[in-house]
């Protein structure tokens, strides 16, 4: 047998105001700790990413989001990307040279896609992920931006062929539908994606049970999981996903 | 001290914070007397291999490189460090790289483009190298010549050099300052030797 690169594990941090908070469907914030803590507790875990969204990301903001991005890059020694109102490329310079490894945009790429190409032409591929926020309609999907609330009329498979052929290294598929929902991820749309493209897909939103993150690889076929509330709230560590996964067949690191 | 060349690209903050937690001093420089003056050198890397190699021309830091492997100090390339170590790659065609290692470096065939995640190392030799899981983000690999050179080997979708070793030189296709403790190590026992 072929041996592969091993699925990752992604826990993802919502900051606001310096807290790490989260939702259900894009709303409903409650208070779930503290970034720095949660970061090296997941880190000493296992987890194979971080991932800090910043959800309130006015100006004011932004500056304490990089001196927060400068202590995480000093004590995590594990890859963990930034997103969360990042306009330009400038934005995304700030947040690099702070210390994350990835930025991660979406308003921003579907307003103006050229700013992946420019990005990934000026930082490296390795470092845009594109983050596509999904939402069922008919029979397809469509993307939504400004935090789940805005639809933009664009196909997300249209979308996400159009992001791979940018440049970006990466996309990380949200379900709006089942997104801190507890029912699991979509499993078909995330297939869908990750048979269209030959980027890796995290796959987002929906996370309930080990079972979950297992059918999101074997049926999603995603290349990374990522969630928030099962691990915040303390209902499976990142430890009992991964044995749950190793038994059943998933390369992980161990 | 330890200098980490400074090309204008990389997230080289994080090689200076994983030295930082080891507690060794390094600076951040595009001068070549630091690097001249460094007991070790370090060639980080992301972006492109022309790209990598345009910016070290440009900063005329070619041939104090190219001078201090010659004297026999330790040298640790990362990622695209270890790829400009050779003589060409695939993915900017006509573009030498620093050419102390023969063979080139080429793209991979199979598989989802960049391997981006954790991949298993098998040490080949040598004593910095322990079996485990390191970070890798690449498109690209390189195939020595001389296949003696090969430190470790990793399978993604058939086997690659992982990592190189040829005298003073270390080179590591992935990630020893993201591949959290088993990384962290590599390190330690770089510094040791």
């Amino acid at each position: 047998m072929v041996a592969v690169l091993t699925k990752r594990i992604i826990p993802c941090l919502d900051i606001k105001n310096g807290s790490v908070v989260k939702g259900t469907k894009f709303g409903n914030l409650r208070y779930a700790g503290n970034p720095i803590g949660l970061a090296e507790k997941y880190c000493k875990e296992g987890a194979d990413e971080l991932v800090f969204l910043d959800i309130n990301a006015s100006y004011e903001n932004r500056k304490t989001t990089l001196s927060l991005v400068e202590e995480i890059g000093k004590r995590i020694f594990i890859p963990f990307t930034v997103g969360g109102g990042i306009q330009t490329i400038s934005d995304i310079r700030k947040i690099l040279n702070a210390g994350a490894d990835k930025i991660s945009i979406n308003t921003a790429a579907i307003k103006n896609p050229e700013i992946i190409k420019k990005a990934s032409e000026q930082f490296g591929s390795q470092c845009i992920v594109v983050a596509i926020d999904a939402k069922r309609k008919d029979n397809s999907c469509e993307a939504y931006i400004e935090g789940g609330r805005k639809p933009t009329g664009m196909d997300v498979l249209q979308w996400a062929k159009q992001i791979e052929k940018l440049g970006a290294g990466e996309i990380l598929l949200t379900s709006i539908d089942n997104d801190g929902t507890k029912e699991g991820y979509d499993l078909e749309l995330t297939k869908t994606v990750s048979e269209s493209v030959n980027i890796p897909i995290i796959a987002s939103g929906g996370a309930n049970n080990l079972k979950s993150i297992l059918e999101v690889f074997r049926k999603g076929k995603a290349d990374a999981a990522l969630a928030a509330s099962i691990f915040h709230y303390k209902k499976f560590s990142i430890r009992q996903v991964k044995k749950f996964l190793l038994k059943n067949g998933v390369e992980i690191r161990k | 001290m330890i200098a980490i060349i400074d090309y204008g690209a990389g997230n080289l903050r994080s090689v200076k914070n994983a030295l930082d937690t080891l507690g060794v001093d390094s600076k951040i420089t595009d001068n070549p007397e630091d690097i001249q003056n460094a007991n070790r050198l370090i060639l980080p890397g992301d972006g492109s291999f022309g790209y990598l190699m345009g910016s070290l021309q440009k900063k005329k830091l070619i041939s104090p490189i190219r001078k201090f492997i010659k004297s026999g100090k330790p040298f640790l390339g990362i990622c695209l460090g270890l790829q400009a170590l050779f003589e060409e790659s695939e993915e900017s065609p006509g573009v030498k790289g620093l050419c102390i290692l023969k063979g080139k470096v080429i793209k991979f065939q199979k598989g989802k483009i960049p391997q981006i995640g954790w991949n298993k190392i098998s040490p080949a030799k040598n004593n910095i190298f322990r079996e485990g899981y390191a970070y890798f983000v690449n498109s690209y690999y390189a195939v020595p010549e001389d296949k003696s050179v090969i430190a470790s080997a990793t399978d993604y979708y058939g086997n690659f050099a992982s990592a190189v070793e040829y005298r003073n030189i270390l080179a590591m296709q992935f990630h020893p300052e993201k591949s959290g403790k088993f990384g962290i190590e590599i390190l330690r026992r770089w510094l040791q030797c």
